[in-house]
């Protein structure tokens, strides 16, 4: 963050974002390991695991969504403000699931209540 | 190079921004922030699946086994590729090689058209075969000896599908559209390692729609073993 730079900068500074350029063998290994979890989750769907085929599917989801914003969308490189907007994100996707289902998943309860 | 690198610059840095540097973060704060509705827009469906699917499991797995899990799989292969040709495009901008970002953005416009003719194959199998939620939607297994048990259900399952895949596909669209644009700025010189803000923005935005393919690819198609 350079909010706090006021002090006019030499204009070698003034234009030039210090922004992290990915070497383009680092894109390459997270593009195949994308690949390969790829076929890998279609692989566990063939195999019968009755309720665990959600958790591996879900597991490996996660995984390959981590590396995309992590490295795809430079997530590892940007600002704490970015980091926590991405966690806030997560939060609140949390709070919508838990939420909504503490009431779908107790209302039989009242029928033995 | 390094002139027209600080004209495009000196030409792009906002008046209300100290230098290039707060500018860049802003704007990229700024669409993460725009990418948070978007998670939670897109979450209102994944909660809608995830209440239905909890009550009525039966009647989803037997939808998802209508599923073409080899189109959907290749679709997912499509996808993952178009990011790493727009990552490497975005890379391309920041290093200052605005032709190389032009052909990388272009083969990214292919690898989405590709996912969207694909799905287009997908639909219309669906369509005809009245898995279209509606008065005219119709339920069978495909075998006789277990009938659907619950076509009400499956149903639901349906409208979830095109819901979500429907939103999925506009989303890939106007990712499209917006891609289409960079390539018109590019075309034109408007990037330079200094400013190219845009360009990863709408990579942003077209990693983002992958990402939610990542999680409808399994959820939709691979519910449980795949029968017969």
């Amino acid at each position: 963050m350079t909010v706090t730079n006021f002090q006019p900068a030499t204009q070698e500074e003034h234009f030039s974002p210090e922004s992290h350029v990915v070497p383009v063998s680092l894109y390459v290994v997270i593009w195949a390991t994308l690949m390969v979890c790829t076929a890998l989750t279609v692989f566990a769907a063939s195999v019968d695991l009755g309720i665990f085929n959600i958790v591996v599917a879900l597991v490996i989801a996660t995984f390959k969504g981590t590396l995309v914003v992590l490295f795809f969308m430079h997530l590892r490189y940007s600002t704490k403000l970015t980091m926590i907007t991405v966690i806030a994100a997560l939060f609140w996707l949390f709070i919508m699931f838990s939420l909504s289902m503490t009431d779908y998943l107790t209302r039989a309860w009242s029928t033995y209540g | 190079m390094a002139t027209s690198d600080l004209q495009i610059a000196e030409h792009n840095l906002q008046h209300h921004f100290a230098d290039m540097e707060q500018q860049q973060e802003t704007s990229t704060f700024g669409m993460w922030m725009f990418l948070l509705t978007e998670i939670m827009f897109f979450g209102g469906l994944f909660t809608a699946y995830l209440v239905y699917r909890s009550s009525y499991y039966t009647a989803f797995v037997e939808g998802s086994q209508k599923m073409n899990i080899w189109l959907g799989a290749t679709n997912t292969a499509v996808l993952i590729c178009s990011s790493l040709t727009m990552a490497l495009g975005v890379r391309a901008a920041q290093t200052g090689k605005p032709k190389l970002m032009v052909v990388l953005l272009l083969i990214t416009i292919l690898f989405g058209l590709g996912f969207l003719g694909i799905k287009a194959v997908e639909y219309h199998e669906h369509w005809t075969n009245h898995e279209f939620p509606g008065p005219n939607f119709h339920f069978e297994t495909g075998d006789p000896a277990h009938p659907p048990t619950d076509p009400q259900h499956t149903e639901i399952y349906f409208s979830l599908y095109w819901a979500m895949t429907g939103l999925h596909a506009l989303h890939m669209v106007i990712g499209v559209g917006l891609v289409s644009w960079i390539i018109i700025m590019g075309l034109r010189r408007a990037y330079s390692p200094s400013y190219y803000s845009p360009v990863e923005i709408v990579g942003l935005y077209w990693h983002f729609v992958d990402l939610v393919w990542i999680y409808l690819f399994p959820l939709l198609y691979l519910i449980s073993k795949k029968h017969g």
